[in-house]
């Protein structure tokens, strides 16, 4: 540019901009700024030198880039913060796995320690089918209530927990019903499902729903309905139904049973974790007595 | 485009002030006044109170750590703030009644910002001597004398920036501990971080932002006018007596002028550097030290006292008029200060006198809402927390009432007895609470819980719902 264009007000240069007789003035940029600006580079390269700052190629698996001259990385420092969790944790838990659950239970200190590990990993682990609360849904059970398939003691929780049901590992609880549509006909099924109705409504029942009953499923449910545990055959006599209470839903379930599933956790999570969560699900309120 | 144009002043410059000495019945009246409340600033925390072995024993004391707040008969935990809430409103509605009576005497005599200044002020008058000699000092070279002179004014004045933060903390921990400390150089780093911030912005403050802060920071100093009216006790020059002002000789006559002399005196002293003969001004504090020095040059020029003075418009429109000079205490706006204070002030201390000495709260569970137990009862699950505020421990008994053959059970370690709850002194107990009931017709049923003390002395009620709706 040849001409140079001074603002009549202030005296500055302009960029030769203008918009509507506004005109851009050609100030320099401050000079603290320039100075930090020069400044954060001169930092950088000390941040090179210092921290990991540059990509590098590598493998699988390998984490790549400089290191740095103090090493560190915010994987370390990871690492640093759950071994202080763990090194925080471990003045407890190594009375926590040394203690019976009895003695867990009537120490206040452990005993929170053992709700607030349990409630952690219930709400990672258990609460996506059981839900947060532990009221589980239709074909989940829920923990809640006093109403339990394998036993609700805190050791029957925690092997339950342990080996999953119907899961795959030696120990698993393990149970099938089955499906009696090709053993009965229709109205068979209906009087057996009237008949086990009767055990929580005390209504009239069919004679024959209740022979039936006494030769095919008496012995796993028991000939007064109360179920049996050791082998996981739920109590058909009480207010608590798993896949639903109606006519039809008991129709549904002996016609074709359904089974539910749950992993073994073993492979999963610790001994200690799964201790904490049978302690966290017996304390929900149905919890039992040991035997 | 003109070479003699003048970029555009965004800031004016600030013209520093340096006070004059002076002495008078006002300057006596703030030595007292800096006297006793840096002496509370600063004993206060040595005040010893005994509230048993629970407890500490320091009169004024906001424990962080354990979440209590202490002042001498009064003792407060996290939820009772509004108790500070209602230090605050008595705080602020007191300031308003005192303005509106007798103008800015808090920006005067005692706020933290004028005795810290008028302090940082002395040491710089003791170390460099008075205005003239600050003066010279200031805009003269950086000679071997200003330069130790300087040095030494800072010093003193990060000294006492050291004293202000080092007092401030012990408010917030056992003071004879932390003095303790404090001399072995083993303090948290919190308290450290405290002391230093506080020393900072104590030199900042009173050394180099000074009367900065009243026109520019505070806000009290720019709402004031909403307070005065015309019998507000304001300092004035009285223009009627003073003008028309000029110098004058010995052996002058005092006819056909005013008695203002124009020495200047009451600007030399001003610690705000404004000229009060222009009137009423936003930067004015009402130290009245214009009126020390206006006095002093009365007397030696034989003519009466006064020329500056506390005074209300309203009496010199009397004056004016002919009519006698009254100030009335109880006016409209007083009043209604002075019942706005009677009013919060009766609040809390009903409050105080009321203060429960334990809390119980209830709190239903949100998942599940309720759970149907095999033989077709309902159970509901709560949290309760039990406040035991006092410094026993104390054994409460739960029930519950509202709902048929209920059974009540307390999940805790150790499967404790309802009947007997122990909560520890001083602390917050924290159980799990069923309840269980044949199944209510309706949805919803009131439930009221009941916490009693061993002794019968404490009785704690909460009303909370029993759920039952669905399957």
């Amino acid at each position: 540019m040849s001409k140079i264009d001074k603002d009549e007000h202030t005296g500055v240069e302009t960029t030769g901009h203008e918009w509507d007789g506004i005109k851009e003035l050609n100030n320099p940029a401050p000079r603290w700024w320039l100075g930090v600006f020069v400044i954060t580079v001169i930092w950088s390269i000390g941040y090179w030198v210092v921290y990991p700052a540059w990509p590098t190629f590598s493998g699988d698996g390998e984490r790549g880039g400089t290191t740095g001259s103090t090493g560190w990385t915010q994987y370390s420092q990871l690492e640093e913060s759950q071994a202080e969790i763990m090194a925080r944790r471990a003045a407890y838990l190594d009375r926590f796995d040394a203690s019976t659950f009895e003695e867990i239970q009537a120490d206040p200190g452990l005993y929170a320690f053992a709700l607030a590990g349990g409630t952690s990993a219930f709400k990672d682990n258990c609460a996506t089918c059981h839900g947060t609360g532990g009221a589980g849904a239709s074909g989940y059970p829920n923990l809640n209530d006093d109403d339990w398939l394998w036993g609700g003691s805190v050791s029957a929780i925690e092997e339950t927990i342990k080996f999953g049901v119907r899961a795959n590992h030696d120990d698993t609880r393990y149970s099938e019903m089955p499906a009696f549509a090709d053993i009965f006909a229709e109205d068979e099924i209906s009087d057996i499902a009237d008949y086990v109705l009767s055990f929580s409504s005390g209504d009239d029942f069919p004679q024959r729903g209740m022979e039936l009953y006494g030769d095919q499923c008496s012995l796993c449910h028991a000939d007064d309905g109360t179920g049996d545990r050791l082998q996981g055959a739920p109590n058909l006599s009480d207010a608590i139904w798993f896949y639903g209470g109606t006519k039809a839903d008991l129709v549904a379930q002996i016609r074709k049973p359904k089974h539910g599933m749950m992993p073994n956790w073993n492979v999963r999570l610790s001994d200690s974790t799964i201790r904490q969560l049978a302690i966290y699900v017996h304390s929900l309120g149905g919890g039992e007595a040991e035997q | 485009m003109s070479d003699t144009a003048q970029p555009i002043k965004y800031f004016e410059k600030r013209e520093r002030a340096y006070p004059k000495r002076v002495w008078g019945k006002y300057r006596k009246l703030k030595w007292v006044a800096m006297i006793v409340t840096l002496g509370i600033y600063y004993l206060a925390p040595f005040l010893r109170w005994d509230r048993g072995e629970h407890a500490p024993d320091q009169a004024i004391l906001i424990d962080m750590s354990a979440q209590r707040g202490y002042f001498f008969f009064i003792e407060i935990w996290p939820q009772e703030v509004y108790y500070l809430t209602g230090i605050l409103v008595l705080a602020a509605v007191a300031l308003f009644f005192v303005t509106s009576l007798a103008g800015r005497v808090w920006c005067g005599y005692t706020c933290p910002q004028t005795v810290w200044t008028d302090l940082f002020v002395w040491v710089e008058r003791i170390v460099q001597g008075d205005r003239a000699k600050r003066m010279r000092l200031a805009n003269g070279k950086w000679t071997f004398e200003k330069i130790w002179k300087f040095a030494l004014t800072h010093s003193l004045w990060i000294v006492i920036g050291m004293l202000t933060g080092g007092a401030w903390v012990f408010y917030f921990n056992d003071a004879p501990t932390l003095l303790e400390q404090i001399i072995h150089f083993e303090v948290p780093w919190s308290v450290g971080g405290w002391v230093v911030a506080l020393t900072f912005s104590t030199y900042l403050m009173a050394g180099f932002a000074r009367e900065q802060v009243c026109m520019y920071m505070c806000p009290y100093s720019r709402f004031q006018s909403a307070m005065f009216d015309k019998e507000t006790m304001i300092i004035g020059y009285d223009a009627d007596r003073g003008e028309k002002r000029g110098k004058h000789k010995k052996g002058d006559s005092w006819d056909g002028r005013g008695d203002c002399v124009d020495c200047t005196m009451c600007v030399q002293v001003c610690p705000v550097g404004i000229d009060i003969r222009d009137g009423l001004q936003m930067e004015c504090i009402a130290c009245g030290l214009c009126v020390d020095a206006c006095n002093e040059i009365m007397d030696k020029v034989e003519r009466p006292r006064g020329l500056i003075r506390y005074d209300t418009t309203h009496n010199r429109e009397a004056r004016l008029s002919g009519r006698p000079e009254i100030t009335h205490v109880l006016r409209p706006r007083t009043f209604w200060y002075i019942s706005v204070l009677v009013i919060v002030g009766s609040i809390m201390l009903y409050g105080l006198i009321n203060r429960s000495a334990s809390e119980l709260h209830v709190l239903h569970d949100r998942n599940p809402l309720y759970v149907t137990l095999s033989d077709g009862t309902i159970r509901n699950g709560y949290d309760i927390r039990i406040l035991n505020k006092t410094h026993e421990d104390i054994l409460f008994s739960l029930s519950v009432e509202g709902i048929e053959n209920a059974q009540i059970r307390v999940q805790a370690a150790g499967d404790p007895d309802p009947s007997a709850l122990l909560v520890y002194a001083d602390s917050v107990a924290h159980y799990r609470l069923f309840v269980t009931a044949p199944k209510p017709s309706a949805a919803r049923t009131t439930l009221t819980f009941t916490a009693v003390s061993a002794d019968g002395e404490i009785v704690e009620t909460y009303s909370g719902l029993f759920l039952s709706k669905g399957r």
